[in-house]
């Protein structure tokens, strides 16, 4: 699987969590996900949501998706248009939330990407490639549950297909 | 080589050895969900074509985060979640029974040895007795209903000892806010808590609910407690089913030990807007509260209102603050009322409101205004949790918000005691 957008990143880098990704004032009061997404980050980042061109990515730093189990946070990011979320590492919740909705989360050294540098990801061998900066940064081995769901799409998906977990 | 109290559930659930880092596929004793996380369950659930869940007896949603509705959204979600429970024949937990992490104890759902998973990051709080429950999302739920099982990665396991006794205005809170502090938000990300000590074994079931909700709080997957007789006891007051006491084996491996000593603890706070930025009290500095919570899955039990009650008993909340009181459950909010704490509590000038999760998510119930100070019992402060991203939230012990109520500022407890 390739991916290609731009980075964005936010003031506060570490712990970023589902409250931030989505406010709960939100998550209840609006269903459809369309809806919702405009307003993911928005305690962070109120325009975030005008900035995004479609394949994008979030590149945060430590225990990205801290918090609540709420599955809305990776959904608002997908349907925000973001085709990945890149960070040091996640929260354990948000992390599974993630490839149960198909969404990769990356787990790589982000320290030599800036906001705004163009970015192409190789899930396959491994490799984000900073066009913008010349670099290429290793990305941690997917492991294989996470591969297979992703393959899959998703977890609706990968039950759809083998009534039951397969992995 | 022996084995944790995780590698233990785990194994005896899936029929294999688990082990610290495999992959298993394991049956589930029991499956919650609330109004904030069963809706896209639900979608989940149909969309991945199944008709039947599972085994209904071992299903349950709890309406307890936007409850009663506060508008025609939630109540579309409210609607939506009552036809899933006639059509499926599920347990429903309407409006007003209570947070989620109560019932599910308190209604005997929850016994030593069983492995339950829930829609909700605070499904970790029934470690407090020997159960591996663990928050999951609304499609790893609707795989466990129409499945009955899910895959678990087998955590390694950090052993937590409590050494010493608690000092005097010193609880299970300050105890949980101080592990945070100390090993940080993501301190046990992918890991599970074993939580030991001399200070546990003299604390009641509803403190250690305390300690284990707050689990998920520095990352754990399951924040575990073993079943000594106080928890046997409390479980054959609450449950129908048989306990299955799981300990972990005298040589099974850890990945760390932490150990703490409590006996010159203060009270903690945590600060805005994380969770681990934890001080002892002494420290807090002058931070005048204009609305103080006391309630929630993490201390809205019927002790936490009584230590309140207490301290708050005569006196009354200072005119520049609001008191919001929100008990776990209908059950508890009857033993408020028959003990008379609940008079105490609204005489002193609390307000409350039905029981569920309050104010706690944001959604209704007590939301503050810009530049608010609040101080919660609750297990998040993080920037908007409280529907407002320009308020400002501040965690403490029940006593410790008690206190705060009187002053009209961040107060130590001890002085009331």
């Amino acid at each position: 699987m390739k991916l290609a957008g731009k980075a964005h990143r936010f003031k506060q880098d570490d712990d970023i969590n589902t409250d931030y990704i989505i406010s709960g004032r939100y998550k209840f009061k609006i269903q459809d996900p369309v809806e919702l997404a405009k307003h993911v980050m928005e305690d962070l980042d109120p325009d975030f949501y005008k900035r995004i061109t479609k394949g994008d990515f979030i590149v945060a730093g430590r225990n990205f998706g801290c918090g609540s189990s709420r599955e809305q946070a990776p959904m608002v990011i997908k349907y925000a248009g973001i085709s990945a979320v890149i960070a040091k590492s996640f929260a354990r919740i948000f992390y599974r939330n993630c490839y149960n909705l198909g969404l990769p989360a990356i787990e790589a050294d982000v320290d030599k990407i800036e906001a705004g540098d163009q970015l192409e990801v190789d899930l396959n061998s491994g490799i984000i490639n900073n066009k913008t900066k010349g670099l290429e940064i290793k990305i941690a081995p997917l492991p294989p549950t996470m591969q297979i769901l992703l393959k899959d799409g998703g977890l609706v998906e990968h039950f759809k297909k083998h009534d039951g977990f397969k992995i | 080589m022996g084995k944790t109290i995780a590698e233990k559930i785990l194994s005896a659930h899936s029929g294999k050895e688990a082990r610290v880092g495999d992959i298993v596929i394991a049956d589930l004793d029991y499956l919650i969900g609330q109004d904030g996380t069963s809706g896209i369950a639900i979608d989940s659930f149909n969309n991945m074509g199944t008709k039947k869940v599972f085994d209904p007896s071992k299903i349950a949603i709890i309406i307890d985060h936007s409850s009663p509705s506060p508008n025609s959204g939630v109540s579309a979600i409210h609607k939506k979640i009552r036809d899933f429970q006639k059509e499926q024949g599920i347990k429903l937990y309407d409006i007003g029974c209570g947070v989620c992490h109560q019932i599910t104890p308190e209604q005997g759902h929850a016994v030593p040895g069983d492995l339950i998973i829930g829609a909700d990051s605070h499904t970790c709080t029934y470690g407090a007795i020997n159960v591996f429950s663990t928050g999951i999302g609304s499609t790893d739920l609707a795989a466990g209903w129409t499945s009955g099982k899910l895959w678990f990665k087998v955590p390694d396991t950090i052993k937590v000892i409590y050494n010493g006794s608690l000092p005097r205005g010193v609880y299970s809170k300050d105890l949980i806010l101080k592990l945070i502090g100390d090993i940080t938000a993501d301190g046990a990300t992918y890991l599970a808590l074993e939580i030991y000590g001399d200070a546990i074994a003299n604390m009641s079931v509803d403190a250690r609910f305390t300690m284990s909700n707050m689990a998920i709080e520095c990352g754990a997957k399951a924040g575990l407690m073993e079943a000594d007789k106080m928890v046997l006891d409390w479980v054959k007051a609450h449950a129908r089913k048989k306990p299955n006491p799981v300990k972990a084996d005298k040589d099974a491996k850890y990945i760390r030990p932490v150990e703490i000593d409590v006996s010159k603890l203060e009270p903690q706070i945590a600060k805005p807007h994380t969770v681990d930025n934890v001080v002892p009290i002494s420290q807090v500095g002058d931070v005048p509260i204009q609305q103080g919570l006391i309630g929630t899955c993490t201390n809205g039990r019927l002790e936490d209102f009584q230590i309140a009650a207490k301290i708050l008993k005569g006196k009354k909340v200072k005119d520049s603050c609001r008191l919001i009181i929100a008990p776990a459950s209908k059950q508890i909010l009857l033993d408020m009322i028959k003990d008379g704490t609940y008079q105490t509590l609204l005489n002193a000038g609390a307000v409350a409101v039905t029981p569920g999760c309050g104010p706690c998510v944001g959604t209704h119930n007590g939301v503050p205004s810009d530049g608010e100070n609040v101080i919660s019992t609750a297990n998040r402060n993080f920037k908007g949790r409280m529907g407002n991203p320009n308020a400002f939230i501040y965690l403490g012990s029940p006593a410790t918000v008690a206190a705060s109520m009187i002053e009209g500022k961040i107060a130590d407890p001890r002085k009331y005691l």
